[in-house]
């Protein structure tokens, strides 16, 4: 929960975390080094001095440390973590489901756990969609079209193995299709964050929900165009929303198209922990105003209290069908445990 | 001799200087690519001397394409100082590095290489795609200072190339910039003669409709500006570590090994 300086709790849903283990113990290759390395250079890159980590720390940080860093210190109320193979990379994969299910089994009623597969895997991938709905109940997955798997350096999202897949998830209730659109991490032989497959997806699979993470930066106006006329797809603020801190005129300019475009309904707060912290970004971004000048260079739009709240957690609630009013009761009934113990 | 080396490595800068991250549209200099020049052999005589530069991007991961045409702009330009025989570039600490220098220094054809890395992508078009999105960031940024000068829209939009050399900006961002602008109006031949209009498209049109061109100006250069922040973040951070171990953590530089003859700017 996020007070605000007028005593407003605000209900706050993180669209975007993750419990990775980077550690070089875990690292197969260079190529793992080089992967969590770069994280880092994100988060020293973009995080205000007080909020940087140890690298030891970062590579792999506890259970305890999430749970800190999001619900007691941070005012995330829920958590949507997502799982990352990486599984060229990274021997037991990077951040994987059995992973992200234990700290959701340590800390119950937190967390909403969303599930990965490669399309590349064919009929294995089909598989694996039954074994996580049927063993998880998951009602998410994340997309990671840039991933390796063998020779292949990436897939797009209207390949025809993956219509397969998307069509067992719309069977099986997986409605939340998050997917990286955003800055390049992974090596390309051909652009494979390109957002223009989304347009695809998103009109031939109309019943899922389609959650562009990092709103397709450095691919901004091109994603606009998709999400303002494809009505199932919507805008996930990580990476985008740390600019606030260091270059908050540029954090303006991002947010007023997408607000201009796509509207306050579309955007959802995520703070990609850990490699940023939710506390500071939801603070900075309740005190934020759009500067006039930028405003008014795009039809006067404005970032209100209402739109803000809607961007930290009500969006996010109504994709994953949350009961807020219901939540926050219960968790103003069972204050929270802490971590250590 | 130690004269002639450091006018030899000046000119091999300033000829480093004409290259330009194809994505930000700024110098590999000034981003600090460049990790190490070195010069071979003699100045008396021409087409000689063997120039090694050595260049590293902000990622492990950055873009091959764009490792690709920097590379390529590196050869070319230092290649063109009368008295260098060979430039030999080696991009450090890269994903395509191996593959990427053997092609470069054994003459092989940079088109060859690309279309062997990046099939279905065309290497003029990719450089034209970047020359569109120079040409519109740095046109935003001069139309822009002319706005804050109290220039209106509907005269901006008449202005010819005469009007705009006798424009004096203050700031000297903005005229670096219009002379970069104007240096791209006259090598994409946009705008030649002093009363060609200095704002065209960079289809070579009038603008239209003026709200809608800045709006397409503007998300060019929010694009634009993503990379570019996250790059120069990305370069700063990527052979540092966060010492925690005072009351404000400072980074610590990580400084590459020096040989004599090695020179770093």
């Amino acid at each position: 929960m996020f007070i605000t300086p007028e005593g407003k709790e605000i209900f706050v849903v993180d669209g975007h975390t993750h419990f990775w283990d980077g550690s070089p113990e875990n690292q197969k290759n260079i190529h793992g080094k080089q992967f969590i390395d770069c994280f880092y250079a994100y988060h020293t890159g973009l995080s205000p001095k007080e909020n940087l980590w140890e690298k030891s720390k970062f590579e792999k940080y506890s259970a305890d440390d999430l749970y800190n860093d999001l619900f007691i210190d941070g005012p995330d109320d829920i958590a949507i973590l997502n799982s990352t193979y990486l599984s060229d990379f990274y021997k037991n994969g990077f951040n994987n489901i059995e992973r992200n299910m234990s700290v959701a089994k340590k800390f119950p009623n937190r967390f909403i756990v969303n599930g990965a597969f490669d399309p590349r895997d064919g009929n294995k991938a089909l598989e694996y969609i039954h074994f996580m709905k049927e063993t998880y109940n998951i009602t998410g997955v994340k997309m990671y079209t840039a991933e390796w798997n063998g020779d292949s350096k990436g897939w797009r999202l209207n390949d025809p193995a993956a219509y397969k897949c998307f069509e067992l998830c719309d069977k099986l209730g997986i409605k939340n299709i998050h997917v990286h659109k955003g800055p390049t991490i992974i090596p390309l032989n051909k652009d494979a964050f390109d957002v223009h497959d989304v347009d695809y997806a998103a009109t031939d699979f109309q019943n899922l929900n389609w959650i562009i993470e990092h709103c397709g930066l450095p691919r901004l106006d091109d994603f606009c165009w998709i999400a303002t006329q494809e009505t199932n797809v919507y805008a996930g603020l990580a990476v985008a929303l740390p600019f606030i801190h260091s270059r908050p005129r540029y954090f303006a300019e991002v947010i007023a198209e997408l607000l201009f475009w796509i509207g306050p309904e579309k955007i959802l707060f995520g703070s990609d922990y850990a490699i940023w912290t939710p506390k500071w970004l939801v603070e900075k971004l309740w005190a934020f105003q759009i500067p006039e000048d930028i405003s008014s260079a795009i039809g006067g739009v404005q970032l209100t209290d209402e739109i803000k709240e809607k961007i930290l957690g009500l969006n996010a609630a109504r994709l994953y069908n949350i009961d807020v009013a219901g939540r926050k009761a219960e968790f103003a009934k069972h204050p929270m445990m802490i971590a250590a113990e | 001799m130690q004269g002639a080396l450091s006018q030899q490595l000046a000119d091999v800068w300033a000829r480093l200087d004409l290259v330009m991250d194809p994505e930000l549209d700024e110098p590999v200099t000034d981003m600090g690519f460049i990790e190490a020049v070195s010069v071979a052999g003699p100045t008396t005589r021409r087409n000689i001397s063997t120039v090694e530069i050595a260049f590293r991007l902000p990622t492990y991961w950055c873009s091959p394409n764009f490792a690709f045409l920097m590379a390529e702009g590196i050869k070319r330009e230092v290649e063109s100082l009368p008295w260098v025989g060979q430039a030999i570039v080696t991009l450090q600490d890269h994903m395509a590095a191996e593959e990427m220098n053997k092609v470069i220094n054994t003459g092989g054809q940079f088109s060859d290489v690309f279309a062997e890395l990046m099939p279905g992508e065309n290497l003029d078009a990719l450089r034209e795609k970047f020359d569109q999105k120079a040409f519109q960031r740095r046109q935003e940024v001069v139309i822009k200072a002319l706005i804050w000068k109290g220039y209106l829209t509907q005269d901006i939009v008449k202005l010819t190339l005469a009007d705009l050399s006798l424009i004096r900006f203050e700031d000297a961002e903005e005229t670096r910039q219009r002379g970069r602008y104007a240096a791209l109006l006259t090598s994409k031949k946009l705008a030649r003669r002093a009363n060609d209009l200095a704002f065209p498209t960079y289809q070579g049109q009038p603008i239209g409709d003026f709200q809608t061109y800045m709006g397409l100006l503007r998300s060019v250069r929010i694009n634009m500006e993503f990379s570019g922040s996250l790059c120069r973040g990305l370069k700063q951070s990527r052979y540092l570590e966060a010492d925690l171990s005072g009351d404000v953590p400072l980074l610590v530089d990580y400084t590459p090994p020096l040989t004599s003859d090695h020179a770093c700017r």
